[in-house]
């Protein structure tokens, strides 16, 4: 921990490789501490119902566990099904010894300032394990919920799916209605073992003023599967992710599905990584990005490492209203043998679809709107029902403001 | 009943189509002929309504109302439907939602895609990967949900293997209520009376005919319609002396 300690502040004001810079000192660590809850059906309606735009369901409907955090303080922390643990990771560093086994190992401390940040001034998070052999069939559902003006929340994930588990979770982030300025940084390091299987589904619903710096990291054991699907169609002022997943067991696979829409004044930078280590891993990494105004990067990148490893590469782009889509696939291949592929396209709506649906009936809007509804869905093999509805909601909810 | 009058259409510059008078009443079936690059598919678009072929004369009038100026969806909502030769795809749509748009509520998109063998591809988008056979099934598939009174057909034949065109001719004739059999004390001829729909069908190899009765066929050829007369005698000409024999004989 003194090593941590030390590289942390060494890199206390070290910039991100990607995104525009932001200067910490104007937001504030300090946040009010807010007392726990009995039931997520005890927060205020207000708190319930930005929640459930991102997914987070107070009534805990098809949950088999719920953790919420308020600002700096977990609030409800609870699991309904026996080989599934949650616990926020501030009790867990302390009171469960193999927690520090997993905690920045897959990420560096030093990687900037953001990262240097969520290890100083730690609020919380959490620690999401599957016992090994369990299966956690209905999906536990986690919420970052930023209240507090001018608050930069630091929290930092542990999720681990142990050998022969199943693990399904889906994490909302979204702020209180009146928070005009905020920072949220998210540290998340995923661990699948052996033929484990873990779908991560991460809905974001900000503000038009919030700044959002997650810094994520996975590793696939062999004959693993990390379904990664990250979903954010609201205004958000800038945001920038390039998570790497990192497949080192034969067979493993990695699936990063993602949705994004720029909206005017929101700045996206997102992208996934995949580096296939090991024999016959595969990775697909697809995003579909729409811009009503904002300006928006989609990135990605595979790096095959091991002779007849597959990746495959999928970036659409849609530009509605203005805006700009930049989208940068990559391939890096370093052996013979592996097998990597890319498609990027950026465009407007087809006027030969829209005339096509024109003439079954449907108005020009009612037509445009069917074909981003198209552009948005994606089929996501082994994703459970009730999160593909989750899914499907957020982009409906979202296509609203768009169209 | 469709009536255009003396109409002229252009695609970017260039006219396409010349002088064209054509009257389909209600229960009638016409087949269009024409060799390649005739205009064939561009009046069967511009009677659909779509914007790019521009009428810079004459007009077409839809049950008794000027729809020259009228939006696509407009003449859908009117009862104005068409079979696509290549429809374009639309990627994340499923062909069940698709009928589903097309159709009013209430239906069964199972049953309806069962009639043309089409149920194990009701899950898939619609038109991506689509074989010419099976684009021709959804095709037929979207206006059977759409119930239009009108129907346009562009080459509904081409690309579809031996063994689907029976269905497909079939399912057709059944659109345009060619199918009907005499009931009770009905004659055959008070049957055919009472058909409504109407149809105009594009046809390049004719096979169509061995399954759709119809009452008229014509010959575009050069962006003029040349020819009126028995579809079945129009083929046999065509096949004889070609398309050059049905202009000189119009002319």
């Amino acid at each position: 921990m003194r090593e941590l300690e030390k590289k942390a502040v060494e890199a206390k004001d070290k910039k991100a490789s990607l995104g525009p810079d932001i200067d910490l000192r104007e937001f504030i660590v300090d946040a009010p501490g807010h007392g726990s809850i009995e039931s997520p059906e005890q927060l205020p309606e207000a708190d319930k119902k930005r929640m459930m735009l991102a997914g987070v369901d107070a009534g805990e409907k098809d949950r088999s566990g719920t953790f919420i955090q308020k600002d700096a303080t977990a609030i409800f922390s609870r699991s309904y099904v026996p080989g599934l643990e949650v616990l926020p990771i501030k009790e867990a560093l302390d009171n469960v010894e193999w927690v520090k086994d997993y905690y920045w190992k897959l990420l560096a401390v030093d990687t900037d300032k953001y990262t240097s940040q969520a290890y100083k001034e730690l609020h919380n998070g959490y620690v999401i394990r599957a016992l090994p052999g369990s299966s956690v069939t209905f999906p536990i559902q986690a919420c970052m919920y930023l209240e507090h003006e001018g608050l930069s929340q630091n929290v930092h994930n542990i999720i681990i799916a142990e050998e022969g588990s199943e693990l399904h979770i889906i994490t909302g982030c979204a702020t209180a209605s009146h928070v005009t300025k905020g920072l949220h940084v998210g540290i998340s390091e995923f661990y699948v073992k052996e033929n484990a299987k873990l779908s991560f589904t991460m809905i974001h619903n900000w503000a038009e003023n919030v700044l959002v710096r997650p810094r994520s990291a996975g590793i696939v054991e062999k004959g693993g599967l990390f379904l990664n699907n990250y979903i954010c169609m609201k205004p958000v002022k800038s945001l920038q992710m390039y998570p790497t997943t990192r497949l080192v067991g034969k067979g493993a696979v990695a699936r990063f599905y993602s949705l994004l829409v720029g909206n005017p004044g929101s700045e996206l930078d997102v992208g996934g990584r995949a580096c296939l280590d090991a024999e016959e891993t595969r990775a697909e990494i697809i995003s579909r990005a729409i811009t009503n105004g904002g300006n928006l990067i989609a990135r990605g990148e595979l790096i095959g490492r091991k002779p007849g490893v597959r990746g495959h590469l999928e970036c659409r782009g849609l530009i509605l209203n203005g805006g700009t889509i930049h989208a940068i696939p990559e391939l890096i291949g370093k052996e013979e043998g592996v097998e990597l592929s890319h498609e990027a396209a950026v465009g407007k709506i087809a006027q030969e679809e829209i005339l096509y649906l024109m003439s079954r009936g449907l108005t020009e809007e009612e037509a445009a709107a069917t074909i981003v509804r198209g552009f948005l869905s994606v089929d996501i093999p082994g994703l459970p029902a009730v999160l593909k509805a989750e899914i499907d909601r957020a982009v409906e909810l979202s296509q609203k403001d768009m169209m | 009943m469709l009536i255009i009058e003396d109409l002229q259409v252009k695609l970017a510059d260039k006219v396409i189509l010349k002088h064209i008078d054509l009257e389909i009443r209600p229960g009638e079936t016409h087949i269009l002929f024409g060799p390649n690059g005739s205009g064939k598919t561009s009046l069967l678009m511009t009677i659909m309504g779509y914007p790019q072929y521009r009428v810079t004369a004459g007009k077409i009038c839809f049950k008794g109302e000027d729809i020259t100026n009228r939006s696509i969806n407009d003449r859908a909502a009117m009862g104005i439907g068409m079979s696509y030769q290549r429809p374009p795809s639309i990627h994340g749509l499923k062909t069940s939602q698709m009928i589903r748009l097309c159709g009013k509520n209430g239906m069964n998109v199972e049953e309806l895609a069962e009639k043309v063998n089409f149920t194990s591809f009701l899950e898939r988008d619609i038109n991506v990967g689509f074989s010419g056979g099976e684009i021709k099934r959804s095709e037929l598939l979207q206006l059977m949900a759409q119930d239009p009174d009108l129907l346009l057909f562009d080459e509904p034949e081409s690309g579809v293997d031996l063994e689907n065109i029976v269905l497909i001719g079939n399912t057709i004739s059944e659109l345009l209520q060619r199918h009907m059999k005499p009931t009770g004390d009905q004659t055959v001829k008070e049957v055919n009376k009472s058909r409504t729909r109407m149809g105009l069908i594009i046809t390049h190899t004719g096979f169509i005919l061995d399954y759709v009765s119809a009452d008229r066929g014509q010959v575009l050829y050069d962006g003029i319609l040349a020819c009126k007369a028995n579809p079945v005698e129009i083929f046999k000409q065509i096949k004889q002396q070609g398309y050059e024999e049905c202009v000189r004989c119009a002319n």
